[in-house]
């Protein structure tokens, strides 16, 4: 079952192309990263896919919704989390999470849910003296308390230090468990290596790749070999390394010298997604 | 319903709690009536004047609640996503806008309250006679200024700028209409542009009412003057309510 079906999408704001006819599908219970730079049309689908734009041409079908016409019974179903919002400075974290579950019919249990995003040691705190790191956990926590079947997340983790973005990664990772689909925007690369199922690359309006994040690093077939010879930096690409390095070690062993700072290493998604985005540049 | 109740519950702990609307909104006009009636003495219109200010001052209440602390209220929440992130919930968009308009009505209503309490305690101000008549002249003010607050929002862009923006309306207003005082002796063009003002058609019917003793239907100019503010700013409203803030 699809959670999301997306048939050439097109959007402009005026004479600006923002989406240039792009179509995926997302199953049920999947972590869809969509991966991109600024500008590249992340925000722009996924505001459409929640319903706050219309598009100018092609099908959107959103749990059996078309987003554009839907009214509370989608709006049941899905949880938002906003690239740039925040919440009542003057609420405490649990009256901001049990104001938002009195909108939907079926709401989770407010304290698990503030347990659930690590915010219980703060349930009592006005939300103006939180962290960012926490403002973005209510957020999370407040997109969740609808007890959604599908949470969009645009950008989660920006701007965050490194061990906030591990703890958001885990939250994450946690809603899937319970069988949430999730829709990611990010153009943190380890993020969407870390948490998507399959991503889809964005530029410029149109998907350039597609795939997991194992069958987009495979999908380039070259593999890095690094060492050192007479203190000059060498770098062989090759689609057989099996081969190259044998042929490399097997001369140096007869020259009886050693291959210093040997590295082989496989492309990262960064590689790959730097090589993707930077063609159309050149 | 259901909705309806459970927003307007956390509209009115919203309001009360955050001490920039409890005291700019609500206590500000009853501070300015204390304050007013201290230094003017005599007679206003053929009354004490005291009786004219606590009519001045619910008039401005009208306009610094329905209209500047709405706006200020929907300009703020806007600018800081809360708006797009409530229209994402199943929560209606009518519904919501209903909640936060009754909820202010209710901030009105309280401070109307104490205007008169307060004026009777400081100088013996009589309550009013017609009450009925007095309700629905307030409640087309606040109706008439809460239109106007909601089209304002759309030519706002920030929040920093909202409340000085606001200011510069509803004081001047207040001024030029004689919700703080007798206007008699301003020059004629200033007398002039008070006359289509909104606020000076509310301050008609609280002062015919409170002051002289008639209906709220013996004024069918201010009436109509009122209910024509309060549909021109519908109208705009309607075209130009945002729920984001502007991109870029």
């Amino acid at each position: 079952m699809s959670a999301i079906s997306v048939r050439d999408l097109r959007k402009s704001y005026g004479t600006y192309e923002a989406l240039r006819g792009i179509s995926f599908e997302i199953k049920e219970g999947e972590v869809f990263g969509l991966l991109g730079p600024n500008g590249a049309g992340k925000t722009t689908t996924i505001e459409i896919l929640e319903g706050y734009r219309t598009r100018d041409a092609g099908d959107v079908d959103v749990l059996g919704f078309d987003p554009e016409r839907a009214g509370s019974a989608f709006r049941e179903r899905i949880g938002v989390v906003l690239q740039q919002s925040q919440l009542w400075p003057n609420l405490t974290v649990a009256e901001t999470h049990r104001m938002f579950a009195g909108y939907y019919e079926h709401p989770r249990e407010v304290d698990e849910v503030i347990a659930v995003v690590g915010l219980a040691e703060k349930r009592d705190a006005r939300v103006k003296t939180l962290s960012g790191g926490q403002k973005r956990r209510l957020d999370l926590g407040v997109a969740l308390v609808g007890d959604p079947d599908l949470v969009f997340l645009d950008e989660p983790t920006t701007g965050f230090d490194p061990a906030a973005r591990r703890a958001a990664w885990n939250m994450i990772r946690s809603l899937r468990s319970l069988g949430k689909t999730i829709l990611l925007t990010t153009h943190y690369l380890d993020e969407a290596e870390q948490l998507a199922d399959r991503l889809a690359v964005l530029r410029e309006g149109l998907i350039i790749r597609e795939g997991t994040p194992a069958e987009l690093t495979g999908g380039s077939s070259e593999t890095e070999i690094h060492y050192r010879r007479d203190g000059h930096d060498v770098v062989v690409r090759t689609t057989e390394p099996t081969r190259v390095l044998h042929e490399l070690a097997a001369e140096a062993l007869a020259e009886g010298r050693e291959l210093e700072g040997l590295t082989v290493r496989r492309p990262t998604l960064e590689d790959v997604y730097l090589a993707l985005t930077a063609e159309q540049q050149e | 319903m259901r909705l309806f109740r459970h927003q307007l519950r956390w509209e009115q702990r919203l309001f009360w709690r955050s001490r920039e609307s409890a005291v700019f909104v609500f206590l500000f006009p009853i501070l300015l009536f204390a304050l007013l009636t201290a230094v003017y003495n005599g007679h206003i219109d053929g009354r004490p004047a005291s009786w004219a200010l606590l009519a001045g001052m619910i008039a401005y209440g009208a306009a610094n609640t329905a209209f500047a602390g709405l706006a200020i209220t929907l300009v703020s929440r806007r600018e800081i996503g809360i708006l797009k992130r409530i229209r994402a919930t199943p929560l209606p968009p009518p519904v919501y806008l209903a909640a936060v308009l009754v909820s202010i009505t209710i901030v009105f209503a309280i401070q109307v309250a104490s205007l008169f309490a307060l004026g009777r305690l400081l100088k013996s101000t009589p309550w009013p006679g017609h009450v009925l008549s007095l309700a629905l002249a307030l409640a087309l003010g606040a109706a008439a200024f809460a239109g106007l607050g909601l089209a304002i929002t759309g030519f706002i862009r920030s929040l920093e700028g909202s409340s000085a923006v606001l200011n510069v309306i509803v004081l001047p207003m207040a001024f030029l209409t004689g919700a703080f005082g007798p206007t008699r002796h301003y020059p004629q063009v200033l007398r002039a542009i008070g006359a289509v003002l909104p606020l000076k058609y509310l301050l008609d019917l609280i002062k015919g009412i409170y002051l002289h003793g008639q209906q709220f239907w013996d004024k069918p100019l201010a009436i109509g003057v009122l209910a024509a503010w309060g549909l021109f700013g519908m109208v705009v409203a309607l075209r130009t309510f945002r729920w984001e803030p502007r991109e870029g």
